[in-house]
């Protein structure tokens, strides 16, 4: 492992269509982020198994992120709902394997959301930080 | 024994977009290590058309079975390399685009190192998941070519002329007695004043004139089934006959409502002196000369803008923007009818945005007054007498209130949904928004797309827009239908969910998610399983997290995928920076490869403890000079070696080992 890197390492679900042109905004305009911070696209943050997060945490992730599409989610209105059950699937398994909720955290990012990913990142990194 | 894998792995400098911050070619050198990789290549620009036919020839020469570029964005180049792969005879399902740029060399720039080891991390992930991926095969489908145009509004109308031009027959069905929507009842357009009447028969004639185009009103939807390419409405025409229409495309121009105050909202029911905006414009179009109201003159009139719209607390939170201009459009108008009135625009906000300023311009030499209120302290009417008695709290006059008198008094209302926008939904299975306007994919990369392949959007049913937005936006959809289905065979995306009917035991959790009715029980042997219709799948995957016993997936999104690219990021890679980049804790600097090429270490010896130029490596070491400098930079990236400045014949920089 990188036993030389202590920076938390964030897993990202991010949908293809509206978070992933948010994210690839960021680095577009140059605004920094964690470089431990890794990306994994899907269509729809609905789709996410909460198997994949439990897996992440099992590999030394140390927090999961799911940029979701909130209400603009082109596939569901129930989209959020469904995001937030899969979720609360995951944490109650997490929970079982002694491993905090607060790793794991979800929010909205569109496709223009690039200060507001950075900031989550920053922003997670530090709570990450502080559960270490 | 394993069948040996034969992976082509490209790595793009991006001219230096990529590779000034990631060593490429330590990437390069790491997957060539990879006993999975046969072809492990860094290039200029990987989009070239020399770098394209160099990995075409490699696919075909070293018979590779899967591929990955690491280059920018798998928004931009997904298709340019899935047709690289297509052309030498690679499934094109077995490549994989990693992005090393948007969200890692530019992201990181700050960090050169830690980027580098994120790209190792995602170039393995890239391969581990192209290894996982499955050979699909495009969903080919022959396309009727003809279009369903689902409203004969203005948006509608203009769309059926333009495909009808590009060969396309179109069945323009309108609910309506006639075409023409809400245009057809305004009084005058912007910006020229044109009638809204006028402008309907000039486009009927337009449509009269093309026999591919074919009018149905008063016509009802009763059922749409199919694909796209093979879309089935049936209609019934004036109550009567029930037709059955074959589409290849739809596109749902359904436009929108006016909306309805509410009773006594602003006053509204309270007397013939409060009427909407609409009602309004059929008033002062339907005479001349002095404007009556309930048998008297008037002389001052009051606007209250944002009657119903960007509502806090009510389902109405957007701007209904096309509004301000409308209501401005028609104080004009009364101007221009009746001389010497005093109108008084009470508003929140004015968005005559683009040209239509020179309206609200127009307006104020007018000598009409604007009174701005916010929403927190909305103007209070009351009935006096044959007047009404207005007070209203302007923001802008230090929040006094001021008290107005009118003769009649107009509730600029908004653009809502139509009210059966939730019928015309369930129908064509399209998504709606908060604002239950209908929903595209994208409102800025693709504006015009549902998530139902096949099925468009144009005009105000996707929000409110003016004339000329809608126009524009249902001629973007007949652009982008004639694109996908004028060859006759449209190729799909294989990205449909699949049931593993072995594992699953049918709950009827998956089909009561799936919002576009794709999954069905079916018998299976002794069992009841769920069946997958792949035309009706959108490929979201919603279904797959909701099965217990985990017995269904979305193709390209498969566990093995998955996971194998998150263990990809965990492992360890040949290239390890060190903690900050900047050296570690204990403030000992630390080197940042576990293993130097065999190039590094000879100018490493070369130059010894002492400091020398890049002439004086090159002499030392009998390498070419630009290779020399190439090395030293990248050194200095990863701080092997550090400038000590100018050299003693102040002639060049002089570099040394930093450990």
């Amino acid at each position: 492992m990188h036993d030389t890197i202590s920076t938390p390492r964030i897993l990202v679900f991010s949908t293809e269509k509206i978070s992933d042109p948010g994210i690839d905004q960021a680095g577009l305009r140059k605004i920094h982020y964690s470089p431990a911070v890794y990306t994994i696209s899907v269509p729809c943050s609905s789709c996410v198994k909460p198997r994949w997060i439990l897996h992440a945490f099992e590999r030394g992730f140390d927090g999961v992120f799911i940029a979701a599409d909130g209400i603009e989610c082109s596939y569901s209105p129930h989209c959020s709902d469904q995001t937030n059950a899969l979720i609360e699937e995951a944490q109650r398994q997490m929970k079982e394997r002694n491993i905090s909720p607060k790793r794991i955290r979800m929010a909205a990012i569109c496709s223009v959301c690039a200060e507001p990913f950075a900031n989550h990142m920053a922003n997670f990194t530090k709570i990450l930080t502080e559960l270490a | 024994m394993a069948e040996q894998k034969r992976v082509g792995v490209y790595i793009c400098h991006c001219g230096g977009n990529i590779s000034d911050y990631v060593d490429v070619v330590a990437l390069r050198d790491e997957l060539a290590k990879d006993p999975d990789v046969l072809v492990s290549k860094h290039l200029q620009f990987a989009c070239s058309d020399a770098s394209q036919k160099e990995m075409e020839k490699d696919i075909r020469d070293q018979h590779l079975d899967a591929m990955i570029v690491c280059s920018c964005s798998p928004k931009l180049h997904t298709h340019t390399f899935r047709n690289v792969a297509a052309r030498s005879g690679l499934n094109p399902y077995k490549y994989v685009q990693v992005n090393i740029r948007e969200q890692c060399s530019w992201a990181h720039s700050d960090h050169s190192a830690e980027a580098t080891l994120k790209a190792s991390g995602l170039v393995r992930a890239g391969k581990e998941r192209v290894l996982n991926a499955e050979a699909l095969i495009p969903i080919r489908v022959e396309s009727r070519q003809a279009v369903a145009v689902i409203g004969a509004g203005v948006s509608g109308m203009r769309a059926a002329t333009a495909l009808a031009d590009m060969g396309e027959e179109v069945f323009l069905i309108e609910s309506a007695e006639k075409a023409g929507g809400q245009v057809g009842s305004r009084a005058k357009l912007f910006p020229d004043n044109s009638s809204g009447a006028a402008l309907v028969e000039r486009m009927q004639g337009e449509i009269r004139k093309r026999p591919g185009i074919k009018l149905f009103t008063k016509a009802t939807i009763q059922n749409v089934s199919g694909s796209l390419g093979n879309f089935t409405v049936k209609v019934s025409v004036g109550g009567g006959e029930t037709l059955s229409l074959n589409a290849g495309a739809i596109l749902i121009a359904t436009g929108y409502d006016d909306y309805k105050p509410l009773t006594d909202e602003f006053g509204y029911g309270s007397g013939p002196n409060v009427m909407t905006l609409p009602e309004f414009n059929a008033l002062l179009e339907s005479g001349s000369g002095d404007i009556r109201v309930g048998g008297r003159a008037v002389k001052r009139i009051a606007y209250i803008y944002c009657v119903g719209m960007r509502q806090v607390k009510g389902p109405n939170a957007y701007c209904s923007r096309a509004c301000c201009t409308a209501a401005i459009s028609s104080a004009l108008a009364a101007h221009e009818r009746a001389g010497g009135l005093d109108i008084f625009h009470l508003y929140r906000d004015i968005r005559t945005y683009g040209k239509q300023e020179s309206f609200y311009e127009r307006s104020s030499k007018a000598g009409d007054s604007y009174l701005m209120y916010s929403e927190k302290s909305p103007p209070k009417v009351e009935q006096k007498g044959a007047s009404l008695g207005i007070t209203v709290k302007d923001s802008l006059t230090a929040k006094t209130d001021i008290e107005l008198e009118v003769d009649l008094l107009v509730l600029v209302t908004g653009m809502v949904p139509r009210s059966d926008s939730g019928n015309i939904a369930s129908l064509f299975k399209i998504p709606r928004g908060s604002d239950k306007f209908f929903n595209e994919i994208h409102p800025k990369l693709r504006p015009v797309e549902t998530v139902i392949n096949g099925i468009y959007l144009g005009g105000s049913c996707q929000g409110p827009k003016t004339i000329s937005e809608s126009v524009q936006s249902s001629l973007a959809a007949a652009s982008k239908i004639f694109g996908v289905i004028g060859k006759g065979t449209i190729e799909l995306e294989p990205i449909v969910a699949r049931v593993h009917e072995a594992d699953c035991s049918y709950c009827g959790k998956c089909a009561k998610v799936c919002e576009y009715s794709a999954i069905t029980e079916a018998e299976h042997g002794d069992r009841r399983v769920a069946i997958v219709n792949s035309s009706a799948c959108v490929g979201c995957g919603i279904c797959a997290p909701v099965c217990p016993s985990d017995a269904i997936d979305l193709a390209r999104y498969t566990n093995a995928e998955i996971e194998s690219m998150i263990d990809a990021f965990a492992a360890a890679s040949g290239i390890v920076p060190s903690a900050s980049g900047e050296g570690d804790a204990s403030g000992k600097e630390s080197i940042q490869m576990k293993e130097f090429p065999a190039r590094w270490n000879t100018m490493l010896a070369a130059i010894g403890d002492e400091a020398m130029s890049i002439p004086a490596i090159a002499g030392a070491t009998g390498f070419d000079a630009q290779d020399v400098t190439f090395e030293v930079m990248t050194m200095v990236k990863y701080r092997v070696l550090v400038p000590k400045g100018i050299d003693d014949d102040d002639e060049y920089y002089s570099y040394q080992r930093k450990w």
